[in-house]
């Protein structure tokens, strides 16, 4: 129970992200080289999307983040609320301008797929429709740090709303199960194992996990910013008492 | 009780609480969020001519039929337990095919016919390069068309 404490300390945080850091960004390096040339030149056409197959390489990757970052806010949320931690309150703040661009991704390459396959750049259907509830659930998170000027209520209100919007994510994952939709089910995360040939599952593993990488590196350094501006924040207000 | 566990169980039942009344709202808009409704559905419900509502299911096999003026298509979509005719004056999106998945958006004209303003081809979730494909094909493991 100690040591586990000991990472919600500010200082500890900062020392240990410098030090971390540095690797996760050579090995996320890497595995995006990795898997960007496995999906470009070594993966193969499938047999009725042709060459479309490859937009999946980013946009389910993308989708993946974008749930992963919300799980991320909301358990870090959580963890404020119960803890009154300001750095898991900080963390959920890291990570939700991540998760909204993961978002925007995956709806943009969505749109560029469907368009050809489908016929249509955008449905309404009970799919599409949650994900995009999660960007503007991301926004408003974001619009609502901004518009409170006392960062103790800010941090509050926010992790209220984060908490809120996880009966989204369920819904979002199962939403192709539970009703009829135009996007398919899930290839890779299903019962009865991966509907997806292994020459196309390997660069989408690759993929996932450059993803993962990029997220880690982003939001440490995004909350190295978080935990240094509240330094900043606690000096002046000690020193205006002076 | 410490006033940490209070939060924490605060927040656990909260949260519980809203999945709940979630559950309960979305189970009451079944109807309105499912995106097409299946041949069964329609034999079973008996929409009335003239309202729009969206078609999904197979294109059946040796079904598709171009008519005379060269830009109106008919087919059947199947469930494979009931079929419902089509008729669509228009383009087709690039995986429209026989045995592959399609969402089809109009009404249905007195005569049962289902009149299509759009039509929108439903990508299953396999995924294979062709060669794959055809060798799943010729060991008569095809499980798709």
């Amino acid at each position: 129970m100690a040591n586990w404490h000991r990472l919600a300390n500010p200082t500890l945080f900062l020392e240990w992200s410098r030090r971390v850091r540095p690797w996760t960004g050579v090995a996320t390096a890497a595995l995006l080289a990795t898997g960007v040339y496995l999906s470009l030149f070594v993966a193969p056409r499938d047999y009725q999307q042709g060459d479309a197959v490859r937009i999946m390489f980013v946009h389910v990757p993308s989708a993946w983040m974008a749930l992963f970052a919300y799980a991320v806010m909301a358990v870090a949320s959580a963890a404020g609320l119960i803890w009154k931690s300001p750095l898991a309150h900080l963390t959920a703040k890291a990570a939700a301008p991540i998760g909204a661009s993961f978002t925007l991704l995956a709806l943009a390459t969505g749109a560029l797929w469907g368009q050809p396959m489908w016929g249509t750049w955008w449905v309404w259907d009970a799919r599409l429709t949650s994900v995009l509830i999660l960007f503007f659930l991301y926004l408003g998170y974001i619009a609502l740090w901004q518009a409170i000027d006392d960062h103790a209520r800010a941090a509050k209100s926010a992790a209220i709303l984060a908490l809120v919007g996880v009966v989204n994510i369920p819904i979002i994952k199962f939403s192709v199960d539970w009703w009829n939709t135009l996007h398919q089910p899930a290839s890779v995360l299903r019962m009865d194992g991966p509907s997806i040939h292994s020459s196309l599952l390997t660069p989408l593993l690759v993929m996932g996990a450059a993803f993962a990488g990029y997220f880690v590196v982003v939001l440490s350094i995004r909350l190295e910013r978080e935990v240094l501006a509240r330094q900043v924040r606690t000096l002046r207000r000690v020193q205006s008492r002076g | 009780m410490t006033r940490r566990r209070r939060r924490l169980y605060f927040i656990v039942s909260s949260l519980t609480m809203l999945g709940v009344a979630t559950a309960l709202a979305l189970n009451a808009f079944r109807e309105n969020l499912v995106f097409f409704h299946s041949p069964s559905e329609i034999a079973e419900k008996g929409i009335p001519a003239e309202r729009r509502f969206r078609l999904g299911g197979i294109v059946e096999e040796n079904s598709v039929a171009q008519g005379n003026d060269g830009v109106t298509i008919s087919f059947r979509v199947t469930d494979t337990a009931a079929s419902v005719p089509v008729r669509h004056r228009g383009l087709l999106p690039d995986l429209f095919r026989e045995g592959q998945g399609v969402v089809a958006d109009g009404s249905l004209d007195k005569d049962g016919t289902f009149i299509a303003t759009e039509i929108l081809a439903k990508h299953d979730e396999t995924y294979m390069p062709p060669e794959v494909a055809a060798a799943l094909k010729k060991a008569g493991r095809w499980q798709g068309e």
